[in-house]
This record gives structure tokens, C-alpha cells and sequence, in this order.
């Protein structure tokens, strides 16, 4: 994707107030004596935001770890559409994704999540949330 | 033109005269004719080139399938030019057939537009009336209620029904709701009680027409082209003496003849999908435009085994 000369201005200045930010956290922390970078990384980008691409009648990566709270988005590169539900039709169920449209699902709590396209129902997938 | 091969090259039954002739496949549908109880079909391209004899018979209908009105993608970014491709040969037939049957994915995403621009298209269709089941495109995002809403007025339970025509008893079955992971096509338990009730007053005698989206036979499970609970629908049907079994969703046509039930699946109006097994998923199959309708054609032909006609004549029961 290409971006203008505008936002990568206002990407520069976010990431300077961030860093600023950032060094504000850093003396704090200093002054408290807790150094704590991760959490300064955490704040700037989001770990655990997975991507499952739906390509060939098929989720990939089929079966997926992640922490609990990370959030799954799952992409439709198929020339036809696919849904994303859980196998209890409950938890998730994403409308019919056509070409490129995505769904995400924030995986809150530990567990084994199964999950299937119900428009094509051999097509099955795997969430393991630690 | 000819029917028989000239350059037979590749000892595979087509050569290229054949071939070009096969594009005429494109947007194509399915004659049937009743006569005196055996039900009998013919590829319309063929019934209009009079390549094919007796026609006439007790009651006609045509088939067509898999319209996908809203897929816009290669290889056919036109499908309603194509739907009316297939809506002026069936027009074009002496005999007007006595009713239509659509056996699903009328549209490609459930869009009310879509099945607005399918509705119009149809109308110009020369026969009595349209019969329709939904194929799993047409049940996206709400379990059917619109394409029940539109076309399955006055049907039973989600939208499976019967008629009768001519002596011949026709049934619509849904086999695309509620579908079970890791699982393929469900009729379910309520429409297979329906089913073997409505079937039981019948005389053994009556010739017996099921229609729906999804084959009721294993094609290739692998690819979910099959029902899981099929078996049960057709052991109702196991006393009848002719029974003929006529769906769509793999985009090509097959046959497959098990005792007295002859399973036909017809080719889409709108784009081909692969033979099974022949490619990574059964997705639409990209090719140049030219090569859409040649390629309906290739699959078409590749199921005629042992006959020098490239069209479909299929067998009688």
C-alpha cells in the first residue's frame, strides 16, 4: 500500500509522541524503579492479532495458537464466499465473506475453539487460546 | 456439422471440430421428456440442432442450474448474459416445456438485487411455471428466509414440497440449511419424515422426479459434492420402478445409474468448476473467456465414455 506524504507525516508525528510518550513512561518508571519496556512496545503495536487466510476451500494455518485476549482475523482470498462460525453456532459467526472481506473474533478466555465454513462445511479450522 | 470424430489425435473422443462445438455448451440446460414413464434427457444444444430423435412423450421440462447472479469474476464476468443465453434456448424449443426446474444457487451472495435480476431474467422464460430449491448461495446470511420468502411460498417446513404431472410425481428437497461441520449436504430428520410420508400413498408404478441442489449421491465428498443423510431418502425410494434423481451444484454434468434410479447433475449458466480431484479446491475455474463455454464442454464430454456423440444423450432408466 502506498502512503501519501500526509500520513506519513502524521505517522512520523504519532510515533514521536509515542516515543515521547514513551520517555515520560521511562522516567516514571525509572523514578518508580520498575523498568518496564514491554509494556511501552505493547502500547505501540498489538501482539497477538493473527491473520487465518481463507484460500482454496481451506483455513490457513488450519489450527492456530494464541494468548488469551488476542484477537483472529480471518481474510476471504476465495473467488467465492465463505463463513467463519463456531462449531456451537454460537460464540462467532461471521456473515458470508465475499473476496477480501474479513471477520475478527477476540478470544478472551484459554480453550480449544473448533470452527467451520458454513456455506462449506468440510472446510474446518482450529483456535487454541492459552 | 458432424458428431462423429475426424481427428480422433489423442484417442480421447474429441477432436477439435468437437471441441468448438462443445463451447456451444455454455448457458445450456436440460431437456426431459416423459415417455411412457421412462424419463429421458437430452442436452438442449443438441435438441436444437435436432441431433437427437423422438422428443415427443407424455410431458417436457427443462433443467437448469447454478445461475450465480452476482459473480462477476473470471471466467464469466457476465452471468446474466449467460443465464439468457440459456433462457433463449429454451425458448427456442418446438415444444415449450411444461415448467422449468432451477435446482439452486440462483444467486452468487444472497443479495436482494441478485435474486431480483434472476427473477427478471426468467420471465421471459416460455413455460407455465418455474420450480425452485436453494442451493447453498442463495441461504447465506439468514437461513433461507428471503429465497423462502420469494420462491418457496406454500412449501413445507424449510421450503421441500411435492407436485404431481402428468402421472409422474415430482419432489423438491432442501439439502443446503444447517449444515453440520466437517459434514456435507443435510436434509434432515423432519424432511426425511416428510419425505417417506409422501411417497408411501404412491403406486410403486408412478415415476419419481427428486430435485435438489446438492448431488444425493457421492460424487466426491472430499470436495463436499455428496448429502449425508441421502441414503435414507433414497431407500423410500427403492420400490419405485423409475426414479430419477436431478441436481446441480458441481457446475458439469454426470450420470450415474443405480439400479432403477438414474442420478443426472446438470451443468451451471454460469461458470465451470473442475472434475473432481482434478484441482487444489472445486473453486470457479479461471480460463480465458473464449475457453468458458469449450471448457463446459471438455467436462460434458469427458463423462459421454464409449460414444462418439460429443453432446449429452443420457440413458434412459
Amino acid at each position: 500500500m502506498q502512503r501519501t506524504k500526509t500520513q506519513q507525516n502524521r505517522t512520523a508525528r504519532i510515533l514521536g509522541t509515542a516515543i515521547l510518550g514513551a520517555v515520560a513512561v521511562l522516567s516514571l518508571s525509572l523514578a518508580s524503579g520498575a523498568l518496564r519496556p514491554r509494556s511501552v512496545i505493547a502500547a505501540q503495536e498489538k501482539p497477538g492479532t493473527t491473520t487465518v487466510t481463507i484460500d482454496n476451500f481451506s483455513f490457513a494455518p488450519m489450527q492456530l495458537e494464541i494468548k488469551a485476549g488476542a484477537e483472529v482475523t480471518w481474510i476471504n482470498k476465495d473467488d467465492v464466499p465463505h463463513t467463519v462460525v463456531s462449531d456451537d453456532h454460537k460464540l462467532f459467526k461471521s456473515r458470508a465473506l465475499d473476496t477480501d472481506e474479513k471477520f475478527s473474533f477476540t478470544f478472551k478466555d484459554p480453550g480449544t475453539y473448533e470452527y467451520f465454513c458454513s456455506v462449506h462445511p468440510k472446510m474446518v479450522g482450529k483456535i487454541i487460546v492459552k | 456439422m458432424s458428431d462423429y470424430i475426424e481427428k480422433n489425435q489423442d484417442n480421447d473422443g474429441v477432436d477439435r471440430r468437437g471441441f468448438l462445438k462443445c463451447m456451444a455448451w455454455a448457458g445450456t440446460g436440460t431437456l426431459c421428456v416423459l415417455q411412457g414413464g421412462v424419463l429421458k434427457s437430452f442436452a438442449l444444444t443438441d435438441v436444437l440442432q435436432k441431433n437427437v430423435g423422438n422428443l415427443k412423450g407424455d410431458l417436457s421440462f427443462v433443467q437448469i442450474s447454478d445461475s450465480h447472479i452476482g459473480f462477476n469474476k473470471p471466467a464469466n464476468p457476465d452471468v446474466t448474459g449467460t443465464l439468457r443465453e440459456a433462457i433463449a434456448k429454451v425458448n427456442a424449443l418446438s415444444t415449450p416445456p411444461s415448467f422449468v426446474l432451477h435446482t439452486g444457487d440462483l444467486t452468487h451472495l444472497s443479495k436482494p438485487e441478485e435474486f431480483d435480476t434472476l427473477s427478471e431474467s426468467l420471465k421471459s422464460l416460455k413455460t407455465d411455471r418455474i420450480f425452485y430449491v436453494p442451493g447453498e448461495h442463495d441461504v447465506l446470511n439468514d437461513n433461507g428466509a428471503m429465497f423462502h420468502e420469494r420462491f418457496g411460498r406454500g412449501t413445507q417446513g424449510d421450503g421441500w414440497y411435492s407436485f404431481d404431472q402428468k402421472g409422474a410425481h415430482f419432489i423438491g428437497l432442501v439439502n443446503v440449511l444447517n449444515l453440520k461441520a466437517g459434514g456435507l449436504g443435510t436434509l434432515g430428520h423432519e424432511q426425511l419424515e416428510w419425505l417417506e410420508k409422501d411417497v408411501a400413498k404412491l403406486k410403486s408404478s408412478t415415476p419419481i422426479v427428486v430435485f435438489a441442489h446438492i448431488p444425493l449421491w457421492s460424487v466426491y465428498p472430499q470436495w463436499g459434492w455428496g448429502t449425508d443423510d441421502s441414503e435414507q431418502a433414497l431407500s423410500y425410494l427403492k420400490r419405485f420402478g423409475s426414479v430419477t434423481i436431478l441436481n446441480g451444484h458441481i457446475h458439469q454434468t454426470m450420470q450415474k445409474i443405480e439400479g432403477n434410479i438414474t442420478f443426472h447433475t446438470a451443468c451451471s449458466t454460469a461458470f465451470p468448476q473442475p472434475q473432481p480431484g482434478e484441482a487444489d479446491s472445486p473453486g470457479p475455474m479461471k480460463v480465458p473467456a473464449e475457453k468458458l463455454r469449450g471448457l463446459l464442454g471438455i467436462t460434458d464430454v469427458n463423462f459421454v465414455r464409449g460414444k462418439h456423440t460429443l453432446a449429452i444423450v443420457d440413458s434412459t432408466l
